[in-house]
């Protein structure tokens, strides 16, 4: 029989560190599960930060550098909180030629912030995209998950600004 | 599941779809659903109830035309509608004379001039459900190969059809299954690498949105000809519809026991997980994969080994693209001879495009090796729009380059776009005009290696920043007659010694620009001027024509 491995107890009561521990538990809790869990952090606190980094390396039984590691080295996890909006803009190639530079810069203009970052009132995060795929419809933006293609400057504007806390 | 059993799930399927008169299908991918055609769908569905008319609203795959989607497609009669609204569902299901004007004609080049293999389902079936596949033909190949025929046959077959990996290198297909069949080893794994990382391509996604099952048999054939019975898809996180589609196929394959244990009584046994990547471009990269998989940062290692030796959990491991898999159910359907005649000597069969950018018809289109740029880009493609110029094609995305206008009559395969400063890659084709300044493409392009760069490796680390700093000095005006010179030294110091391909071919884009348009470049350094108006370097190419 296999030793009994002990497992780090929850970080708090909050139900979603059972949805966590049930993506580690379908792995086995295996090493190789990090990537996945951390997505399932990400999917159900909305970031990732010190004290789930430190729950999901223990449970794992993956140095916390190696955690911390794969979580700075992915750009799709982040350890900054998203706001309440997050608008995604999309800089792939077909995107680019079609003016999604200027789209980035109404953006960047309008919130006050530069890609990456969240505005200070926690309201609305601005993300710039590798390439979402959606290049038949280039430009496109995500906003709120929802994608909008062949946009520009004006309609992103105006979209912006109904985000804003009145 | 016998083949006889297989051959009833379709009679069935087909039977019950020929009992209903008429059928609506809108594309549900990605394209056609960022412009509402889920609200469209339900639409069509709600009037179809309150019209009490006798029609089946069904949600397919792509069907290719995305720049004017949602598209619907009625059957039988075949006619496709265009730029379809939910307010145009009562035009559409009750077929009035209004929905006259959405009708987009199936007889333009666009449709006629390709030729659908790996896209053959897509548009025609529902991604959700099995069945359908099966009724178009699926998983017969798999089928036949458990029970009929030995593993080494399969390989055979693969070689016999020429198909190379269509990832962008093209590696023989047939090869590298031979390769990892003949290691000895107790557990061997399958790799579907969907990592689809090329900024302006979108082939993969597609495929996967639009016929999942067809990726999987080829896994699982695959798995059968190497000796595997594992599997992992690594698919990237931006494609959430993709990994959703796939979670449905592979629960409704394991449910008819396509994967599992003793698949079709035989002693093979096979399963496959989904691992969701982390939007890190180097992962596209074999060995930055396998280390994703094991949970780790994307680092590529040196090769050899090879995978196929030594890869996931140093075992032997297949690694493949989406694309390559797709190609295999149809080759053992259909044969390797048949696949083979299609192409050219050494490109065999057919390839799948991301057809983006300053063209008419914007989509995905799938056309036989050999055809010339010209003939998609302005027969396909319809041309540029808005009266501009053509002026170049990127392919191969970051690892590729730009294919000038005197070369738009170069047959389409892996070795003429090598001979060309370009490569294949893996299926995306951005059409420029005369509004682009190449410069500023190439940095675009080294921006994007810069900050994918994985770090490990210092010429690929340093050298694209420097590189990066080069470009940007020459757009925004403040370069000297010395840094073409240093830039040029750069790329063929990159490419020559860094780690992996990412760096080895981050300079292509510059190679290929500095090759075509060197003028351009000598015009920002030595005038200040970019002809297309779109760097700040100080005169403008308007005051000066």
């Amino acid at each position: 029989m296999p030793p009994t491995v002990k497992r780090p107890a929850l970080p708090s009561d909050d139900k979603r560190w059972r949805i966590v521990t049930g993506t580690m538990r379908r792995h086995g809790f295996a090493r190789d599960a990090l990537i996945e869990t951390l997505h399932t952090v990400q999917e159900s606190f909305g970031c990732l930060d010190k004290q789930s980094l430190k729950f999901v390396a223990e449970s794992l039984r993956v140095p916390l550098s190696q955690a911390y590691g794969v979580a700075t080295f992915y750009h799709f996890f982040t350890m900054k909180p998203p706001g309440a909006h997050t608008c995604l803009i999309c800089m792939g190639t077909a995107c680019y030629i079609k003016g999604a530079g200027a789209l980035l810069n109404e953006a960047e203009t309008t919130l006050g912030i530069h890609a990456g970052e969240t505005t200070a009132d926690a309201n609305a995060s601005l993300i710039s995209a590798r390439c979402i795929g959606s290049c038949s419809v280039a430009p496109a933006v995500v906003m709120d998950g929802e994608t909008i293609g062949n946009t520009g400057p004006a309609a992103l504007r105006k979209k912006l600004e109904g985000w804003k806390p009145s | 599941m016998t083949i006889e059993e297989l051959e009833q799930i379709a009679t069935e399927t087909q039977a019950k779809r020929r009992e209903t008169a008429r059928e609506l299908n809108v594309c549900m991918a990605a394209g056609c659903l960022s412009l509402h055609a889920d609200s469209l769908k339900t639409a069509l569905e709600e009037e179809v109830k309150r019209s009490g008319t006798a029609c089946c609203v069904r949600g397919v795959g792509c069907m290719g035309l995305c720049s004017l989607g949602p598209l619907v497609a009625e059957t039988p009669s075949g006619v496709l509608y265009r730029n379809a609204t939910a307010a145009d569902a009562a035009k559409l299901v009750g077929n009035t004379a209004e929905a006259q004007s959405l009708v987009c004609s199936r007889e333009q080049a666009f449709f006629q001039r390709q030729t659908n293999v790996v896209l053959e389902n897509s548009g025609k079936i529902d991604p959700e459900k099995i069945e359908e596949y099966i009724a178009e033909g699926g998983y017969e190949a798999l089928v036949r190969a458990l029970t009929e025929r030995s593993p080494n046959e399969i390989v055979q077959e693969i070689s016999k059809s020429g198909l190379r990996g269509r990832g962008g290198a093209g590696y023989p297909t047939g090869l590298k299954w031979g390769t990892v069949a003949k290691t000895t080893g107790a557990t061997k794994y399958v790799i579907c690498n969907a990592d689809e990382g090329d900024p302006g391509a979108f082939m993969d996604r597609s495929v996967l949105e639009s016929d999942p099952h067809r990726v999987l048999e080829g896994m699982m054939t695959a798995g059968f000809a190497v000796g595997a019975s594992h599997g992992y898809i690594y698919v990237r996180a931006e494609y959430p519809l993709a990994v959703k589609r796939l979670g449905i196929a592979i629960r409704e394959a394991r449910k008819l026991g396509f994967l599992g244990s003793q698949i079709c009584n035989t002693k093979f046994s096979f399963d496959l997980e989904v691992r969701i990547g982390g939007g890190a471009f180097v992962c596209g990269e074999e060995t930055a994969l396998i280390a994703s998989i094991e949970g780790r940062r994307g680092t590529p290692r040196p090769r050899p080994p090879y995978p196929a030796q030594s890869g996931l959990w140093d075992m032997p491991t297949l690694i493949n693209n989406v694309e390559t898999f797709a190609c295999v159910p149809a080759i053992l359907r259909r044969g390797g001879d048949w696949f083979a005649g299609i192409g050219t000597k050494k490109s065999k069969g057919t390839k799948v495009f991301a057809l983006t950018g300053k063209v008419r018809n914007v989509g995905l289109i799938e056309v036989p090796m050999g055809m010339t740029l010209r003939q998609i880009i302005f027969e396909i493609g319809g041309g540029v729009p808005e009266g501009r110029k053509f002026k170049a094609v990127q392919t191969g995305g970051p690892s590729g380059g730009c294919i000038p206008e005197q070369f738009l009559d170069l047959p389409v395969d892996y070795e003429s776009l090598k001979d060309v400063g370009s490569i294949m890659g893996s299926g995306g084709m951005i059409v420029m005009d005369d509004s682009a300044c190449m410069v500023n493409v190439a940095r675009y392009f080294m921006e994007f290696c810069m900050s994918e760069s994985c770090g490990k490796c210092i010429p690929c680390r340093a050298g694209t920043a420097q590189m990066y700093d080069l470009l940007t000095r020459i757009t925004d005006g403040s370069a000297g007659p010395r840094d073409l010179e240093l830039l040029e030294e750069l790329c063929e110091m990159v490419s020559n010694t860094s780690l992996c391909g990412l760096g080895q071919s981050a300079p292509n884009p510059v190679l290929s620009t500095l090759r075509y348009f060197r003028e351009e470049y000598l015009e920002h350094i030595e005038q200040r001027l970019c002809r297309a108006g779109v760097c700040e370097c100080g005169a403008r190419s308007e005051a000066t024509a």
